[in-house]
């Protein structure tokens, strides 16, 4: 008896590791976050609060909660402005920023990209950022650098310096997380296309053209059905 | 106490020690298949580690590899335990390959990604009990 009594607590403790381990899997794949009808963000009328680029009447909206300082939306940055490319009309991009409290100058970035937005630079800054985010993200001091980028992108620097402190400025970046949280968003990047958020393990190039153009096929059958 | 029952007791406790990194490495494993560490959200040095390339192999977590090895130093041990020779010599084998990839996942974190998570650290430190429980064990006649 005692001779089989390790094949037993071996099997056992393979069967306890599977069955937790999909118990736990099932349980973390929470179904995926939606927006409702009224929740969702046009673009269209109010423009100033709401940064779009792309067609503002376009059939797929790709909204992005997004966090500068955060290397996975980093990674996502140049992804997204091919598909932005590649879709042309079709697909119109809005971003809101839901800075993590992790990340220590994310909420500063945020100021800094809404403050250039108030020069009507944000999208600009907002490349910026993401392209810079390995050096920004290490620095002590990061106001001279982003007072830098400013300068780097024809900003009234002075402007800028006053802005990024503004109430104005900070406004807006609440009400981008607090849209967040209402959302229920918690992790960034979270992506909606449309109303309905990609799940995490789709956030990479492929996943994203999947989701975009499973979105634009369920418009077209909606069109057609009208 | 004698040199047998001290390696019944030796490698009890390395089963034992097994298996708490078996459970860590489950949830890491799940953590990377659910996509949850392909964003930012927990502490920012996990997720740095986590989601780098370096936490996968050809696509699959380097965690279910962990798993898998941790599984694998816990039958062994258990086996050995029980008396089994072979698994006697197995076990160290295993322990050493953990090792020598727990120190390159170290250095890893330390001269590539400048980052550290808590979870790698937690599993390195199981890796070198492992390791010492190797080196005290008596040697089998």
């Amino acid at each position: 008896m005692k001779r089989y009594l390790p094949f037993g607590i071996v099997a056992v403790v393979a069967l306890l590791a599977l069955g937790s381990g999909a118990m736990l899997y099932r349980a973390k794949r929470l179904p995926p976050l939606r927006i409702s009808k009224d929740q969702i963000a046009s673009g269209k009328e109010n423009a100033t609060s709401v940064h779009v680029r792309g067609n503002p009447k376009a059939q797929t909206t790709l909204e992005e909660f997004g966090d500068f300082e955060c290397p996975p939306c980093g990674k996502l940055a140049d992804p997204l402005k091919e598909l932005e490319r590649d879709y042309g009309d079709g697909l119109r991009m809005v971003f809101h920023h839901f800075p993590l409290i992790t990340h220590r100058h994310a909420k500063e970035a945020a100021s800094a990209a809404e403050a250039a937005g108030l020069q009507g630079r944000f999208w600009e800054m907002h490349d910026l950022l993401y392209k810079e985010q390995g050096v920004w993200s290490r620095a002590a001091n990061v106001r001279v650098l982003f007072n830098a980028y400013a300068g780097m992108l024809g900003l009234n620097v002075e402007r800028f310096k006053k802005d990024i402190d503004s109430e104005e400025v900070k406004t807006r970046v609440a009400a981008d997380e607090k849209r967040g949280n209402t959302l229920g968003v918690t992790n960034t990047p979270t992506i909606f296309i449309n109303d309905t958020a990609v799940p995490p393990t789709s956030l990479n190039p492929l996943g994203l053209r999947g989701a975009i153009n499973d979105a634009v096929n369920n418009a077209r059958q909606k069109d057609k059905a009208k | 106490m004698t040199a047998p029952r001290l390696r019944i007791i030796l490698y009890t406790v390395a089963a034992l020690i097994s298996l708490v990194g078996l459970a860590e490495a489950t949830y890491l494993t799940v953590l990377s298949l659910t996509g949850e560490t392909a964003v930012c959200g927990g502490s920012p040095d996990c997720f740095k580690v986590l989601g780098s390339v370096y936490a996968k192999l050809a696509g699959v977590p380097v965690a279910l590899f962990g798993a898998l090895a941790y599984f694998s130093a816990f039958s062994f041990a258990t086996f050995a335990a029980f008396g089994y020779e072979r698994a006697q010599k197995f076990f160290p084998v295993t322990v050493w390959i953990m090792f020598c990839v727990t120190l390159w996942l170290l250095f890893v974190q330390a001269f590539l990604l400048h980052a550290f998570c808590r979870y790698c650290l937690f599993s390195a430190a199981i890796i070198f009990l492992l390791a010492a429980i190797v080196v005290i064990s008596p040697r089998a006649e």
